[in-house]
């Protein structure tokens, strides 16, 4: 029956992403992109990634939709026409598209317990993990603390595309007036939008932070949390016009929980060093190793939390105030 | 005897609400203009939903589930109808108009819709 409903899911992800690429319309295509990405939080929930499935939902139908209709709000909506190299693109698409076809061929089976993915290290966590963490959720275990080095390496991921996009538009043009981002006043005048998202915006914070702290038992974390977060707020920007949103969290405040995000990441490793383990390794945290790497995947989780949350609202100021300059 | 009578409640309530999002489905493809459409499509918002969150409560019986159940039962009937007045709020504003005219037009009101 799953197998059915995962096949249709897989079906229907196809349709859109054709859709995708023949819609010429690219607001037509950003919506369409949305819901190639719920259609994915589908699939992975079919296969039982919670997990990925909560942050594909936040990240790719929720907050990327915004961000992208930001982008477009500064562009031309309809996409330009090219004439010529179809044939080259085609080429390299259909020897891609075989390459892959040709890959899966050797794919094991789906859930098939013999494949290379399942005999490698997965075995020791699951079976260790109780031991040494302590916790239900071994994906929370292995993210924050068996492969530390690779969130950290997310989180300052995340971190430099921050700047790198405050870098790129954050550069004021040169006949800037004074701020008009007060008078962008978002739905101001639209009453039931306004009503309903005010009384889901504090609902969809207090479930982000339930997804931060409840990640060490269920599907959840930082990267979920941040995003949550993030729409939240953003969805308090599109009500309320941006200024009032900057008025709640401000810019300063943004910048902290990026740079305070990956520095409380950065800085657990380091105190672990200076008591004497390995670099994130927090089994040193406190007399008892176990309560220790508990301890150490609070404070990283919400570490990855605060800098997700400042990067993305960041990233969507950055393209809010470009429009509300003429 | 009455966990087969909360069965079949439970599957007539699964089926008309899945009957309400397929009759809601063809009306978005085959009404002939944008505000017939998505009075065809609110009404998977609201009654299918309904219909198939209490036929899922009454599978899950008294448990956390059903109380989740009823947490995202009403987030969806508090978005989905904002959602469909949000959008044909932006398309009066935009110009089109709820005409009987439009249907002469279907053509042009198909590729705005």
């Amino acid at each position: 029956m799953i197998f059915v409903f995962a096949l249709f899911l897989l079906t229907l992800l196809v349709i859109t992403a054709i859709a995708i690429v023949r819609s010429e319309n690219l607001f037509v295509s950003v919506m369409l992109t949305s819901i190639f990405s719920l259609l994915m939080a589908a699939n992975f929930f079919i296969l039982d990634a919670a997990d990925v499935a909560l942050t594909e939902a936040a990240v790719g139908a929720g907050i990327t939709t915004v961000i992208f209709l930001s982008a477009l709000a500064l562009t031309a909506e309809r996409e330009k026409r090219r004439a010529g190299g179809q044939l080259v693109a085609l080429g390299a698409v259909g020897i891609l598209a075989a390459l892959i076809i040709y890959a899966t061929f050797d794919k094991p089976r789906l859930g098939d317990p013999e494949a290379p993915v399942h005999q490698h290290v997965a075995p020791w966590y699951l079976e260790k993990t109780p031991e040494y963490i302590d916790i239900p959720n071994v994906v929370t275990a292995i993210l924050s603390s068996y492969r530390g080095y690779d969130t950290l390496g997310e989180v300052f991921v995340v971190f430099t595309a921050c700047i790198g996009v405050l870098f790129i538009l954050g550069v004021k043009p040169p006949e800037q007036p004074a701020d008009r981002t007060a008078e962008s006043g978002g739905l101001r005048h639209h009453l039931i939008p306004q009503v309903v998202g005010r009384l889901l915006v504090p609902f969809i914070v207090l479930f982000g932070l339930y997804t931060q702290f409840h990640g060490e038992y269920g599907p959840g974390g930082g990267f979920q949390a941040g995003a949550i977060i993030a729409t939240g707020v953003i969805l308090y920007a599109l009500l309320e016009g941006e200024g009032e949103a900057l008025r709640a969290v401000p810019r300063s405040v943004l910048l902290g929980l990026v740079v305070g995000g990956a520095l409380l990441f950065g800085g657990v490793g380091i105190v672990c060093m200076l008591m004497g383990g390995a670099f994130l390794d927090y089994s040193v945290l406190s007399a008892d190793p176990v309560w220790g790497q508990q301890l150490g995947i609070i404070i990283i989780e919400a570490g990855v939390g605060m800098a997700v949350c400042g990067a993305l609202l960041s990233i969507f100021h950055a393209f809010a105030a470009r429009q509300s300059q003429p | 005897m009455i966990d087969i009578a909360i069965d079949i409640v439970s599957w007539v309530l699964l089926t008309l609400g899945g009957a309400c999002v397929l009759i809601g489905g063809v009306g978005a493809l085959r009404l002939p203009n944008f505000y017939t459409r998505i009075h065809a499509a609110s009404l998977t918002d609201t009654m299918a939903t309904i219909l198939i969150f209490v036929g899922m409560m009454l599978q899950a019986g008294l448990s956390l589930a059903t109380l989740k159940l009823a947490a995202i039962m009403l987030f969806l009937l508090l978005t989905g109808p904002t959602a469909t007045y949000a959008l044909a709020n932006a398309a009066l504003l935009s110009g089109l108009k709820p005409d009987a005219d439009t249907i002469v037009g279907k053509n042009r009101a198909d590729a705005r819709g």
